[in-house]
């Protein structure tokens, strides 16, 4: 694979940033300053990154509940994440939608979502119209392992197929859906298997691996910028934390905790394959690191210095007021 | 008697039920939670609020059933069985989720006594979580049990503490029809939702009002959390010598008309809070009874306390403006009272 070393740098650059964000938030959240419920994408970085490097602006997204990672990978601005998340009137959605609701059409993404699954029929509209509209554009919905049970999730993939959209579905298969295992919900275990049936190519990636999805991601992409349909990916990637901030985790062992981060940090092994192949010195990385932390905390600290939006302007954006 | 949070009250009355009778399953999302998982234990959530803690151990896998996240499915199913013979429960986690399972309720479990002809009936009791509070945002903080009531074939059950919740639980499952029962996510830990509760076997009937609070000046009808506010609202007025009757429907389907109508004649003067909806909501229903029935009682125009009509905000501040606010429902009285706006920012300031 052709990546460039400055394309190399970034990638991990995303991953780091994106890494040291949900690091800071899951710090932060105990001083009760951060509102509302928290899905943390930690472990999960090589997929939203490897997927939308490879993307620009008048490419979609959808997002789910867990969207953070994959917002910042698509080039949502970090301090206007940061600021939304503590409600703030400057924040990317003015304080009106918060973690679950973060979007930004400017860059193509149609938002983070609340509804589990939603995310793949609304991908497949924008897909839609890049078909119409012959905008060039593709779609990708990003969604776990318990979204891929939902039947409107098995309804948008047979309709891609039907009118070959240039769509990708994107499966985060981190093992759980909430505090359920994925081996308990998918009767056929099998994910990828499973969406194959509806006619379209299916693969399974380690999503740990952050180039295994950059080539798997790129066959999808090249298939769809080139008129052949819709793909599916299936990705088998890890949740460091809970499923919400605050989830004890009752139903996880700590040997599994401990060790998806000793052995399944895919920012660790991205950063050995990198100092390994000579494609970055240990320098470097921790230049970037370094530069991950200054800019989270410079915009943690925006966050709780800045406005929450005045209550006159509650009905902001609605068409007809009662 | 020992005093109980809601949440307790519920899982009690689920246990209740279970033991009584055999028939009664539980079918949701993580309502036991840990299938599968690498930690061994199974019953590691009871639910995302811990509702339904403790009940898989107690009564196994064949009656507390995990389901995947796949509403429309499991709800079908439910409606399924208990046409059939089973008394399912289905948790629904939020009830902004009912688009995804709209269809067996709306077409399936509300229809099936009435277009088989009286031959069939359908047990299915649906609990869900509703309300605003949390910061949850619009797609989880909806309560949308107005829309349910719209329904005909539906019965649906709002509670506001934890005697109700129980009561009204069992009545809920013994009924063979169709019940919502919608919980108000900010009444399961609320002190004064903590009330008495019986351990034993009781049962609230369907269509009768609780009196929260007597009065004879102006009635306040209120559900689920709102009878809190207004009770609230009501005490503090008493300390000024106006007497305030809250009035919880409990149930918004059946509806006991009576109980509000018969308040209304007494006292002229109705304030109705319904965190539901700006429009065609349930507070909507209740004033157009009372216009209908009781209108030439009223000695003041009615007044409607709900949330604008909007989404639920996101950030706290435009979340707090959104919820139906002790002041606006104290204005709202005092206006029914004939006071004007000077005169009402008077009394607001001096309380
Ligand atoms: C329609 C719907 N059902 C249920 C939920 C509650 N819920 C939120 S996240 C979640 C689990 C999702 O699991 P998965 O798709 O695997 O994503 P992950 O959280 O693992 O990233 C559930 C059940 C919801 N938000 N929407
Ligand atoms: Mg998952």
């Amino acid at each position: 694979m052709a990546l460039k070393k400055e394309e190399l740098l970034e990638a991990y650059r995303r991953m780091r940033t994106i890494r040291e964000f949900e690091e800071n938030i899951h710090r932060e959240n105990t001083t009760g300053e951060i509102p509302g419920f928290l899905h943390l994408y930690c472990g999960q970085e090589a997929n939203a990154v490897a997927v939308c490097m490879q993307l620009d602006d008048t490419d979609y997204i959808a997002s789910n509940h867990r969207g953070h990672g994959h917002c910042l990978a698509k080039g949502a601005d970090v301090k206007g994440m940061m600021l939304e998340l503590y409600g703030k009137e400057d924040g990317l959605c003015h304080g009106r939608g918060g973690s679950m609701h973060i979007a930004d059409v400017s860059r193509g993404i149609l938002g983070a979502n609340g509804i589990v699954g939603a995310g793949a029929p609304l991908a497949t509209g924008a897909a839609l119209t890049a078909k119409t509209l012959g905008t060039g554009g593709v779609a990708v919905s990003f969604q776990g392992d318990g979204a891929s049970n939902e039947g409107y999730v098995f309804e948008a993939i047979n309709m891609a197929v039907m009118w070959q959209l240039p769509m990708i579905f994107y499966f985060e298969n981190n093992g759980y859906g909430e505090f359920t295992g994925h081996d308990y919900v998918v009767g056929s275990k099998d994910i990828a298997g499973r969406a194959a049936a509806f006619g379209l190519p299916a693969v399974r990636v380690d999503g740990t691996d952050f180039f295994e999805v950059y080539e798997a991601f790129g066959e999808a992409l090249k298939r769809a910028r080139a008129g052949k349909g819709p793909s599916v990916i299936e990705a088998q990637a890890v949740r460091f934390y809970g499923h919400f901030e605050g989830d004890p985790q009752a139903y996880r062992s700590t040997e599994e905790l401990e060790s998806v981060r000793e052995h399944k940090d895919c920012l660790k092994i991205l950063r050995q394959k990198l100092i390994k192949g000579k494609k970055a010195t240990t320098a470097e990385l921790d230049t970037i690191d370094q530069e991950a932390v200054e800019l989270i905390n410079a915009c943690r600290e925006a966050a709780k210095a800045a406005a929450f939006p005045d209550p006159a302007t509650l009905m902001n954006n609605t068409y007809v007021s009662y | 008697m020992a005093e109980m949070a809601m949440r307790a009250a519920i899982n009690s009355a689920l246990v209740q039920e279970m033991t009584r009778d055999d028939r009664v399953i539980l079918i949701g999302t993580d309502i036991a939670g840990g299938q599968m998982g690498s930690g061994g234990q199974e019953d590691a959530a009871g639910g995302v609020l811990g509702i339904t803690k403790g009940l898989l151990p107690r009564f196994g896998a064949a009656r507390v059933i995990d389901t995947p996240i796949a509403e429309m499915g499991y709800m079908g199913v439910a409606v399924g069985a208990a046409a059939t013979g089973l008394r399912p429960v289905a948790e629904l986690m939020f009830m902004d989720f009912i688009g995804c399972c709209g269809d067996m309720l709306l077409n399936q479990a509300a229809k099936i006594r009435y277009m088989f002809g009286g031959k069939s009936t359908c047990p299915l009791v649906m609990r869900t979580m509703i309300g605003a509070g949390a910061n949850a945002a619009a797609q989880h903080s909806q309560s949308l049990y107005h829309w349910m009531t719209a329904v005909p074939g539906l019965k649906v059950v709002v509670p506001s503490n934890a005697y109700d919740a129980k009561g009204l639980l069992a009545t809920a499952i013994r009924d063979d029809d169709p019940v919502i029962f919608c919980e108000h996510k900010a009444l399961y830990d609320l002190p004064s939702a903590k009330v008495e509760v019986p351990e034993d076997d009781y049962t609230i009937p369907f269509g009768e009002a609780n009196y929260v609070t007597e009065g004879s000046d102006v009635t306040v009808v209120a559900l689920g959390l709102m009878t809190h506010i207004a009770a609230g609202v009501a005490a503090a007025m008493a300390g000024k010598g106006i007497s305030v009757e809250v009035i919880d429907p409990r149930t918004t389907s059946p509806l006991d008309e009576e109980s509000i109508l018969e308040s209304v004649e007494s006292t002229g003067r109705l304030v109705v809070v319904d965190e539901s909806a700006a429009r065609c909501g349930f507070g909507h229903d209740v004033v157009a009874l009372v216009a209908d029935k009781a209108f030439h009682s009223l000695k003041a125009p009615v007044k409607l306390v709900t949330p604008p009509h909007c989404p639920t905000p996101f950030s706290p501040p435009l979340e707090q403006a959104w919820i139906p606010s002790g002041e606006r429902v104290a204005r709202a009285i005092l206006e029914t009272l004939g006071l004007d706006r000077a005169a009402i920012d008077a009394a607001l300031a001096a309380a």
